[in-house]
C-alpha cells in the first residue's frame, strides 16, 4: 500500500442551482490549475452537453474512458470506477454527483462510486445543484415547483471537505439560455417554459447560497459541540444538553416529507435523530401488503439518511410513542397529518391531538404536508 | 444632442441608442467577494470581455493598482477612460465617461473615498451618477468594506475600514453575484477567519436575493410562502410559556439564519393579570429581536394563518394551552384547527 492509499481523498463540491450556471466550467478550470502546478489530474466523468467553452476547458486533461453497461438491449455509458482506481491519479474530476447509474452497474449511485475513489485516497472534484439535496426535496417543490427525482443524502454532502458556490445571476443564466449556450434551441424553449422561470431560479439560487453558507459554517471548529437546549438558551453552562428528535414513521406517503424535514432540522440544531414505527401486532397483520411495502420503504429511507430507525410493538400507539420518547430523553416529537381524505384527516387529527395531549412535557411538531402547493410562481 | 455625424449611419444609430439609454437608469451589477484575492476583479473583467465579444460597448473607468496576469489578459483591448488623479488619489472621470457614452462601464473597487474638493465624496456616488446617466455599471467590492459589516469585521479580523459603502447601495443593485472561489493569492487571513467571512458573504447575498424575490412576488400579487428562508412565528397568549417559545424561536431562527416573528391576537375580557402577563411577553419578544405585531380578528386561528401566509412563515410555535384559551367552536379546538389548516407550515406545540 502506498501512502496515498492510507489517507482518504478530499472531496470538493461545486454547488449550483441550475444547468448552465458554470459548475463544470469552474471545476475544469480548477483541474487545469492543479495540473499546471504539477498535480496528477484525470477526468473520470465529464458531461459536455455540447457547451463549447466548457469542452475547451477539458482539452489537455487526460480522460479515463467510460465503461459500457448493457441494460434491456441498450448500451449505456457510465463512469469506469475500476479503471480510475487502476490509473490511480491524485485527483479525479467527476461531473454530476447525484447521477443514478443504469441498472447493472456495480453501484446504484455515482456518489457511491465517488466514495470508492475517496476510500482509495483519490481526491475528487464534483458538481451538483442544490435541488438534488434530499432534505430540501419538499421545500424545492414548495418554493420552486420542481420535484427532483435524483437525490443525494445530506450526510454525503456534509462529508465533503469543501463546498463552493458557483454563482451566476438568473438574468445572466436566462441570457445564456436565450443565446443557446446551455441547450440547443428546441430544448432551450422547453426549459424556458418549465424550469427556467426567473422566480424559480431566484428561489433556487437563494437556497443554494444558504446551503453553501451552512456547509461553510458546519466546517468551522466547535460545530460538533451541542447547543444549549431551549430552556438554557442564552444562559450557556450546565443546561447544554443535546436536543433529541423522534420521528414517527407510518406507511402514509406523508412520512417521506416528515423524514426529510426531521433530518434537516436535526442537522441545523445539531440534534440527535431517531425514528420509530409502532405496530399493534408483531406480524404487521393489520397492514395491507401495499402499506407494509410503504412502511418498509420509509424505514429504509430514514436509515439511508442515517436516522436510527426501529419498529416497536404496542397496543396503544400514542402511549407507546410517548413512553418511548420519555425513556430516551426525547425533546421533540415529529408527526404528520396523514394525506387528506375527509375521514382520515379527522382520525389523523385525533391521533396528533392525542400525542400532543400525552406528551405534555415535550414539544410536538406537526410537519406540514409540503406536497400540496398553495401558490405557484407566475409564469 | 446634435447629430453631427449624419454621414455615418452606424454612428447615427449608436447616438440614437445612447440617447434612448440616457432616458432610463443604467443597470447595476455588483461582484461581492469575501476577501481580497478571491478573484472578484477577474470575474468582473472577464464578464466585461465576454460582453464586448458579444458586441456591447464596454469601457473601464477604474482599476485596482496591482492586478494579476489573468486580469491583464481579460482587459486586453478594452478601452479605458483614465481616472483623474486628485492629491494622488484616483478618481473616476465621470464627465469623460458620460461624454463617451458606453453601454457598460467597469469599476473595479467600489469602496473609495474621493479626496476633498471632488464633486462627490464617495466613489459609489460617482457610480450613481453614471447609472442616472443611463450607463450600466459593473463593479466589485469586498465584504469588509460594507458599512454595516464593520462590527463583524472587527470581531473576525480585528480591524475596520473607514472607506465603506452602505448596504442600501447593494440592496438597490439589479444583480449581486457572490464570488465564492477559494482564495488564490495570499490573503494574510487565517483559514478559519476566511470561512467566517465566506459564510457571511453568502448569507448577505442570500438576504439581498430574498428581499428582491419578495418584492418581485409582491409586485406580481403572489403570496410569499416560499420556504427559501426559515421564518418562525411565535403565537403569544397571556398564559402561554412565551419565554420558552421565544428563546427556542430565537435559537432556531439563528441556526437557520432565518427570521423570528411574534404576534398576539387581541381577545376581549382579559383580566388585569392576563394583561400584565401579555405585556411581559411582548417585552420578552422585543428582547429576542422578534418582529412583533398585535392583530385583531374575530377568528384568531384564521388571523394567525392569514398573517403566517402573508409573511412566508415556515414554522408556527404555539402553546399547549391554545386548546383552551379560545372558546371551542365547531370543528375542534383552536389548536386542532390550526394544525389542520396550517397548509404548508409546520406547527410546533410547546408544553406549559
Amino acid at each position: 500500500m502506498t501512502d496515498a492509499e492510507q489517507r482518504r481523498g478530499r472531496l470538493k463540491v461545486f454547488l449550483g442551482y441550475a444547468a448552465g450556471v458554470g459548475k463544470t466550467y469552474q471545476m475544469l478550470t480548477e483541474a487545469r490549475d492543479l495540473q499546471k502546478r504539477g498535480v496528477d489530474v484525470v477526468i473520470g466523468y465529464f458531461e459536455p452537453h455540447g457547451r463549447h467553452e466548457t469542452i475547451a476547458r477539458a482539452e489537455g486533461l487526460e480522460t479515463v474512458p467510460r465503461q459500457m453497461v448493457e441494460y434491456r438491449g441498450g448500451r449505456f455509458e457510465e463512469m469506469d470506477t475500476d479503471a480510475i482506481l487502476r490509473r490511480h491519479p491524485e485527483v479525479a474530476v467527476v461531473d454530476e454527483f447525484p447521477h443514478t447509474n443504469v441498472p447493472g452497474s456495480p453501484r446504484l449511485k455515482r456518489w457511491e462510486d465517488v466514495h470508492v475513489l475517496l476510500d482509495a485516497g483519490i481526491d475528487v472534484l464534483t458538481t451538483m445543484n442544490v435541488q438534488h439535496l434530499e432534505s430540501l426535496n419538499d421545500q424545492i417543490w414548495q418554493s420552486a415547483g420542481v420535484r427532483v427525482r435524483e437525490t443525494i443524502p445530506d450526510w454525503v454532502l456534509k462529508q465533503a471537505d469543501e463546498v463552493v458556490m458557483v454563482d451566476l445571476t438568473p438574468r445572466a443564466l436566462l441570457n445564456r439560455l436565450a443565446r443557446g449556450v446551455v441547450y440547443p434551441p428546441e430544448r432551450a424553449r422547453q426549459a424556458l417554459d418549465n424550469f427556467f422561470k426567473e422566480s424559480t431560479l431566484v428561489a433556487l439560487r437563494e437556497l443554494a447560497m444558504r446551503q453553501a453558507a451552512y456547509a461553510v459554517e458546519s466546517r468551522l471548529p466547535g460545530d460538533d459541540e451541542p447547543l444549549p437546549s431551549a430552556g438554557a438558551a442564552g444562559a450557556g453552562g450546565d443546561g447544554a444538553a443535546r436536543e433529541r428528535l423522534l420521528l414517527i414513521i407510518t406507511p402514509d406517503p406523508s412520512s417521506a416529507a416528515l423524514i426529510r424535514r426531521g433530518r434537516r432540522v436535526a442537522d441545523y440544531l445539531r440534534a440527535d435523530c431517531l425514528a420509530i414505527y409502532v405496530t399493534k401486532s408483531a406480524d404487521f397483520a393489520d397492514l395491507t401488503a401495499e402499506r407494509r411495502d410503504n412502511l418498509e420503504r420509509h424505514l429504509n429511507f430514514a436509515r439511508g439518511l442515517r436516522i436510527e430507525s426501529r419498529v416497536l410493538e404496542g397496543r396503544d400507539v400514542a402511549e407507546t410513542i410517548v413512553g418511548f420518547a420519555r425513556m430516551h430523553g426525547i425533546t421533540q416529537i415529529f408527526v404528520t397529518r396523514e394525506r387528506p381524505s375527509a375521514l382520515r384527516s379527522w382520525f389523523a387529527s385525533a391521533f396528533v391531538q392525542r400525542i400532543v395531549h400525552l406528551a405534555r412535557d415535550m414539544q410536538v411538531t406537526v410537519v406540514a404536508d409540503r406536497s400540496a402547493r398553495r401558490s405557484r410562481p407566475a409564469a | 444632442m446634435s447629430v453631427d455625424n449624419h454621414r455615418d449611419p452606424e454612428a447615427l444609430l449608436r447616438q440614437i441608442e445612447a440617447a434612448e439609454r440616457a432616458e432610463r437608469r443604467g443597470q447595476l451589477k455588483i461582484f461581492l467577494g469575501y476577501a481580497s484575492g478571491v478573484g472578484k476583479s477577474f470575474k468582473l473583467f472577464d464578464e466585461g470581455r465576454r460582453r464586448r465579444e458579444r458586441g456591447e460597448d464596454v469601457v473601464i473607468a477604474a482599476m485596482q493598482p496591482d492586478s494579476d496576469p489573468a486580469v491583464a489578459e481579460a482587459i486586453r483591448g478594452v478601452p479605458i477612460v483614465p481616472t483623474k488623479s486628485l492629491r494622488g488619489v484616483p478618481v473616476i472621470d465621470v464627465a469623460a465617461v458620460i461624454a463617451r457614452r458606453p453601454q457598460v462601464c467597469l469599476v473595479d473597487g467600489l469602496a473609495y473615498d474621493n479626496p476633498d474638493g471632488s464633486q462627490r465624496r464617495k466613489r459609489y456616488e460617482d457610480v450613481e451618477a453614471l447609472l442616472e446617466a443611463g450607463i450600466a455599471v459593473m463593479t466589485s467590492i469586498n465584504l469588509e468594506y460594507i458599512t454595516e459589516q464593520q462590527e463583524f469585521a472587527k470581531h473576525v479580523l480585528g480591524r475596520t475600514k473607514t472607506e465603506t459603502v452602505p448596504q442600501a447601495f447593494l440592496d438597490r443593485a439589479d444583480e449581486v453575484v457572490v464570488v465564492d472561489a477559494p482564495a488564490e493569492a495570499d490573503t494574510g487571513i487565517e483559514e478559519q477567519q476566511l470561512s467566517q467571512l465566506r459564510q457571511r458573504a453568502l448569507l448577505l447575498v442570500a438576504d439581498v436575493v430574498d428581499r428582491q424575490l419578495e418584492s418581485y412576488l409582491r409586485a406580481n400579487g403572489i403570496q410569499s410562502a416560499w420556504g427559501t428562508q426559515e421564518r418562525i412565528l411565535v403565537c403569544m397568549t397571556p398564559r402561554a410559556n412565551a419565554a420558552k417559545m421565544l428563546a427556542s424561536g430565537r435559537r432556531n431562527a439563528e441556526r437557520f439564519h432565518g427570521e423570528l416573528f411574534a404576534i398576539y391576537v387581541t381577545q376581549q375580557h382579559l383580566t388585569a393579570e392576563d394583561r400584565m402577563a401579555l405585556e411581559r411577553n411582548v417585552t420578552l419578544a422585543r428582547a429576542q429581536h422578534a418582529h412583533i405585531e398585535t392583530l385583531e380578528g374575530r377568528d384568531p386561528v384564521r388571523t394567525i394563518l392569514d398573517y403566517a401566509h402573508a409573511h412566508g412563515i415556515t414554522q408556527i410555535f404555539v402553546g399547549h394551552n391554545l386548546r383552551r384559551s379560545w372558546r371551542t367552536r365547531l370543528g375542534g379546538t383552536p389548536l386542532d384547527r390550526l394544525i389542520r389548516d396550517a397548509e404548508g407550515i409546520d406547527v410546533r406545540v410547546f408544553p406549559q
